[in-house]
């Protein structure tokens, strides 16, 4: 019944109590957010890669390597010869090889030039291999395998020919050398979905007229001639290697960083990966605290309003008193309806929460390929708005004890 | 006259406010007893207000004896003593009685949430609730009407239902009436005579007119039991 009344004087409350409710709720929301976007963030990074034991490339920094060839962000300031390439897959610690070049583009998708292992060893969310979800996987050489976002996006379909640019956002385009969707790969929520694949030779293919980074004037190559070719690639961008042994990792992580022919650069996908943690952590925990910070500013402007309310309210406590309520009850009253708020403003920021995904869910994973997940809330989630509602219980002590006063003052008679 | 003990007992009652050195009340004797209707006429300012706090035990005499139904109230700590008040004593005020967001019902069941041995004593609360709005002229329409959308007068009838039920032995009404034109006065006082004889309660009527006395068993001027003292300061 006392809740019951809590809840009606909120109702009769409605604007004002409605404000702090949406307050709390926004702020909840927020919170929510910020940490589905990070935690979401991070898994999606994490789940990028798996399966692959050192990633190998020009010497730069680990977390560089890492972002150009897993994640397709930024660029490699230099490439791994072709030679390089052949010494370290001969080795004997390697047990499968995977070389990847990187530089053209379609459109806005970068192509990758790599070969059919790529398929058969690159790995995501804990080991799930690549599919095509329709045609095949590279047949011809002038074929390609486009990711779900670059067929979606683009409106391909397979047997559609593609024809690639030269560099990044670029103009110069392979006219000469036009390419066929043969295959088109599931979705993976990876920066794959955003790749145009085609293989290693068909990069080199391309190229045939090329010289020094301009195409050579005079006839272009026939194709079939081309496909007679050895096309033998002079250099490639990075390899993804997969250990024979997890005992050898280290080892052929160090012949590779001590290897005399030229500055080369292995490093373990996971520490690198930590690496990056490291680099964004302060970002993140700024991140976090603005947004603890816009929770806490939401339950200071509800004790503003009980406190400002209080005044109105003595007729009321007053009856309460009246009525044999003690003061710990007008007490108790108040902190019930600060709970009350706060619930309702608690799951009123998860249902926009909730709204929010869903109309957002499709736009981060166009724009930055996050895909967030729209799963039942997480146990760390619930712990989150028990803590906002144990948190305005504690906050509404303030204005509930200077109620307690004044009831006790009061007694039943307010002097008016 | 009733010869049983008395309802309400006052002895050698001493009460200063805390904090403040210009009031004082003083109240040498006074009782009422079960059954009896009294009527305490006094001026503004006469005391009334603290004599009604003391009775209800929202404060504490610094001297002398308050007893309510045989309880002298200083011998019981504060919760105690908002839990006495609950079970003995139905308050109605002048006005604003109700709670303006609750509806006719929960209003009148309030007390009974601070009081469970008056509560017991219902079996069916609600259907008593209702009864006793009947009794009071309410029309039953009314139950879950919000309080906030009653008149003055039908406001205070629920006041007059809610101090009586569960039945507690000692009514206190201050200056129920103030708010109402005369012709509804007369009607109030009418139904709320009767449902307080119905009940065997005693009632003590805090007024400033004494044109109401020919109700009332016994009628008291506040001078005659009570000295206030407002020294300037």
């Amino acid at each position: 019944m006392i809740l019951r009344l809590s809840l009606a004087s909120l109702m009769a409350r409605a604007l004002t109590v409605g404000m702090t409710i949406l307050a709390i709720a926004l702020s909840v929301a927020l919170f929510l957010g910020v940490e589905k976007v990070r935690t979401g963030a991070k898994a999606s990074f994490a789940d990028t890669i798996s399966g692959t034991d050192l990633i190998v490339g020009a010497r730069s920094g680990s977390v560089q390597l890492l972002l150009y060839s897993v994640f397709r962000i930024g660029n490699a300031t230099n490439n791994v010869t072709w030679k390089s390439y052949q010494d370290i897959a001969a080795r004997q610690d390697v047990e499968w090889i995977v070389p990847i070049s990187l530089g053209d583009s379609h459109k806005q998708f970068r192509v990758m030039g790599t070969t059919a292992a790529f398929f058969e060893h690159y790995k995501y969310r804990q080991g799930r291999s690549l599919a095509v979800s329709d045609g095949v996987i590279l047949s011809d050489l002038f074929d390609t395998v486009i990711g779900a976002d670059v067929a979606k996006t683009l409106g391909y379909s397979v047997g559609d020919p593609i024809v690639v640019a030269h560099g990044l956002a670029s103009f110069t385009e392979h006219k000469d050398q036009p390419f066929r969707v043969s295959g088109i790969l599931e979705k993976t929520g990876t920066p794959v979905d955003r790749t145009v694949i085609v293989s290693l030779r068909a990069i080199e293919a391309i190229h045939v007229d090329w010289q020094s980074g301009a195409q050579r004037p005079g006839q272009a190559t026939p194709a079939d001639q081309i496909r007679q070719m050895e096309l033998k690639p002079k250099a490639i961008t990075a390899a993804l290697v997969g250990v024979s042994s997890p005992l050898r990792t280290f080892s052929l992580q160090r012949a590779i960083n001590e290897y005399s022919e030229e500055p080369l650069l292995a490093i373990l996908p996971g520490v690198a990966l930590q690496e990056l943690w490291g680099i964004v952590g302060i970002a993140e925990t700024a991140l976090f605290a603005v947004s603890a910070m816009v929770v806490v500013t939401a339950l200071i402007g509800m004790m503003a309003t009980i406190f400002s309310s209080l005044n109105e309210r003595r007729r009321e406590m007053a009856i309460y008193r009246a009525m044999g309520a003690r003061p710990t009850t007008i007490l108790g009253l108040l902190v019930i309806e600060a709970m009350l708020m706060a619930t309702i403003g608690a799951v009123l920021g998860m249902i926009l929460l909730y709204l929010g995904l869903v109309v957002s869910q499709p736009l981060l994973d166009a724009a930055f390929g996050l895909w967030l997940p729209i799963e039942l809330p997480s146990l760390r989630e619930v712990w989150v708005l028990l803590c906002v509602i144990l948190a305005s219980a504690i906050v509404s002590i303030i204005p509930a004890l200077r109620a307690y006063q004044l009831s006790l003052a009061d007694g039943m008679m307010v002097k008016t | 006259m009733p010869t049983q003990d008395p309802i309400l007992n006052i002895n050698d009652v001493r009460f200063r406010w805390p904090g403040r050195a210009t009031f004082s009340l003083s109240v040498p004797q006074f009782t009422i007893a079960p059954r009896e209707t009294v009527l305490l006429l006094g001026e503004s300012g006469s005391g009334k207000s603290t004599l009604l706090s003391l009775i209800c035990g929202t404060m504490l005499a610094d001297e002398g004896e308050v007893s309510v139904a045989g309880r002298n109230l200083s011998q019981l700590s504060g919760g105690q003593r908002d839990r006495f008040r609950a079970e003995q004593i139905g308050v109605i005020f002048q006005q604003f009685n109700l709670l303006p967001f609750g509806t006719v019902v929960d209003n009148i069941l309030l007390p009974l949430r601070f009081a469970p041995t008056r509560r017991n004593s219902i079996p069916n609360p609600r259907a008593e609730a209702a009864r006793l709005c009947k009794a009071l002229g309410l029309p039953s329409s009314l139950l879950s009407a919000r309080a906030s959308n009653l008149s003055v007068g039908q406001q205070q009838r629920v006041a007059v239902a809610r101090a009586l039920i569960g039945a507690p032995p000692l009514i206190i009404a201050d200056e129920p009436t103030s708010s109402l034109d005369a012709g509804s006065q007369a009607n109030f006082l009418d139904l709320m005579f009767d449902q307080v004889a119905a009940n065997g309660a005693s009632l003590m009527m805090v007024s400033h007119d004494p044109r109401l006395a020919d109700r009332f068993d016994r009628v008291i001027d506040m001078k005659d039991i009570a000295q206030a003292e407002r020294e300037i300061a």
